[in-house]
């Protein structure tokens, strides 16, 4: 066993070595311009684009000129929301979306708020959820746009984007999901789901950074999209600038592996999910499983572990790479706002940490991981004044804290 | 972000963890922060009769740098008197931790932790002072 050991898969994943080696020749022995119409270089590369486009379409069930390459998911994210917003204006300017989306999402809707459009930010249930209903309430005559992501990043989350999807339908308000932690890890279908638009990168499934892809869908109905970038109206208009032909590529792979490992992979990664979480709550008291307990990503775990604050409980297990929803992590001084939106607070939100599992890890990693949580977590509960004050019985949310300039 | 080899060698080896008793008049107590904020500094002192720190025990909730800021604090406040202790500056502890500007905040906390120590030291003697018979005149 190597270390440290990679848990931290819901930021970014290995590349897959079938995806490199898919991926090689398209760096130098075959460069063309896969816009190049009128010889073979361009051919070849158009060739391998169109063969890539086919992978990622069976995927979520979709057809092939329904994608769209872009640079990655936040880029995915930008074009269909803008491209709905500006593209439907004359319809209406209000979009839905929920609290707990990535920055890409939100702070796509903010850019939105300024030019104009009203944005809807539904709250979500302690399990990080939106309701079907819930959207249906929020939907307006005046909605454009719901946008709501498949899975959540940090605690995992599914949300119901079947029946979401299904009630959008019935309102004729187009749909668009955020999948960039969802394709490849659960099974996402754009016909039954009624999704419209749907991102997606190749580095969240064990492809290349830099490279993702946005459906549109064609038919029933045919979504159009203003665009962001003006230029050689590549990807029929939709996204102009040369095809990154070895990064698609390997998001084509990326998406053939993951399709074909989906079933066992689901099984195994929850496997061990289970196994983690099981080691941690049968060896340490006041930890706490944040997310939903069974719809979630089946490689994500997250916990708060009460009374030890995240990033010194990273450094207490630095052989294990994982992320904290602790505010000292960030620049931002500020914890989570996905575990604040979920109900909890900033003191136990400090003390988070996310366990991403992923295709390389072995389930002696996650034994090793799970015994090195629970010693790092017991020292510093030896060493933590909450944790003594808390078993004096002193009530800690009574206490008059003096909090530091700064914070 | 990585931490200096000093910041890891208090978290690893952390000085003077554990508590004293708190109702002890020659035991002063500082609790400083909040656990919304991340970070909690419990830093006790003992002072003996000359006025000499003589002991000192901490126990932090935060990361890393804080942890290492409260051990080096107790190592610094011990054996000296309560006025030198008051002179110590979180300067010198990002100085001597080698803290970023993002960790400065810790080492604050560990000054106040000193300061609301040897305050609460101080308070106690006072009332100790009053509360059994007046002091002897001069």
């Amino acid at each position: 066993m190597k270390l440290p050991i990679y848990l931290d898969n819901q930021a970014t994943t290995p590349m897959d070595e079938r995806v490199l080696a898919a991926m090689l020749p398209w760096f130098r022995e075959k460069f063309g311009n896969a816009a190049s119409r009128n010889h073979s270089f361009g051919w070849e590369a158009e060739k391998a684009v169109e063969a890539a486009r086919a992978q990622i379409a069976e995927l979520i069930h979709a057809e092939p000129k329904e994608i769209v390459f872009t640079s990655g998911a936040t880029e995915s994210d930008n074009l269909a929301i803008k491209g709905v917003a500006e593209m439907y204006r004359e319809k209406g300017r209000h979009v839905i979306t929920a609290t707990t989306e990535h920055k890409a999402v939100l702070d796509t809707c903010k850019r939105l708020e300024q030019d104009g459009c009203e944005v809807t930010y539904l709250a979500v249930d302690r399990h990080g959820m939106v309701s079907a209903e819930a959207v249906e309430k929020a939907i307006r005559p005046d909605t454009v746009l719901v946008t709501l992501m498949a899975a959540n990043n940090e605690i995992g989350t599914l949300h119901p984007i079947e029946a979401i999807g299904r009630t959008c339908k019935a309102k004729g308000v187009l749909f668009h999901t955020d999948a960039t932690q969802g394709v490849g890890k659960i099974p996402v279908d754009v016909e039954k789901m009624g999704i419209d638009l749907l991102s997606l990168s190749a580095h969240k499934i064990y492809g290349p950074k830099g490279v993702g892809a946005l459906y549109v869908r064609r038919r029933n109905p045919r979504v159009r999209l203003a665009p962001i970038l003006d230029g050689g109206g590549h990807e029929r208009g939709m996204r102009s600038g040369t095809l990154n032909v070895p990064g698609i590529v390997g998001l084509g792979m990326a998406c053939e592996l993951c399709g074909q490992e989906l079933e066992p992979e689901t099984k195994r990664l929850t496997k061990l999910r289970e196994k983690l979480w099981k080691k941690i709550s049968s060896e340490l008291d006041e930890v706490y499983l944040n997310g939903h307990p069974t719809q979630r990503l089946p490689g994500n775990l997250n916990v708060s572990f009460a009374y030890v604050e995240g990033e010194g409980l990273m450094m207490g297990m630095s052989e294990l790479a994982v992320s904290s929803g602790s505010a000292c992590t960030s620049a931002s001084l500020e914890p989570s706002y996905v575990l604040r939106a979920i109900g909890v607070g900033d003191d136990l939100a400090h003390t988070s940490i996310r366990f991403g599992i992923g295709r390389f890890t072995t389930e002696e990693e996650i034994d090793f991981a799970g015994e090195r949580v629970v010693a790092a977590v017991k020292r510093l509960r030896d060493m933590s004044p909450l944790y003594e004050m808390a078993k004096e019985g002193v009530a800690l949310k009574d206490v008059r804290w003096t909090p530091t300039a700064g914070h | 972000m990585a931490y200096s080899d000093k910041v890891l060698d208090h978290y690893s080896h952390p000085r003077n963890v554990g508590s004293l008793d708190k109702n002890d008049p020659g035991v002063g107590t500082g609790v400083v922060g909040a656990p919304e904020c991340g970070d909690v500094m419990r830093l006790q002192i003992k002072v003996n009769e000359r006025g000499v720190i003589e002991d000192a025990r901490f126990k932090t909730f935060g990361c890393g740098s804080a942890i290492a800021s409260s051990s080096l604090a107790t190592e610094w406040v011990k054996g000296r008197t309560v006025d030198e202790a008051l002179k110590i500056r979180n300067t010198d502890i990002v100085q001597e931790l080698a803290l970023p500007p993002v960790k400065v905040h810790c080492s604050v906390l560990a000054e106040d932790a000193i300061r609301a120590a040897l305050a609460d030291y101080q308070k106690k003697k006072a009332d100790h002072a009053v509360a059994p018979a007046p002091a002897e005149q001069r």
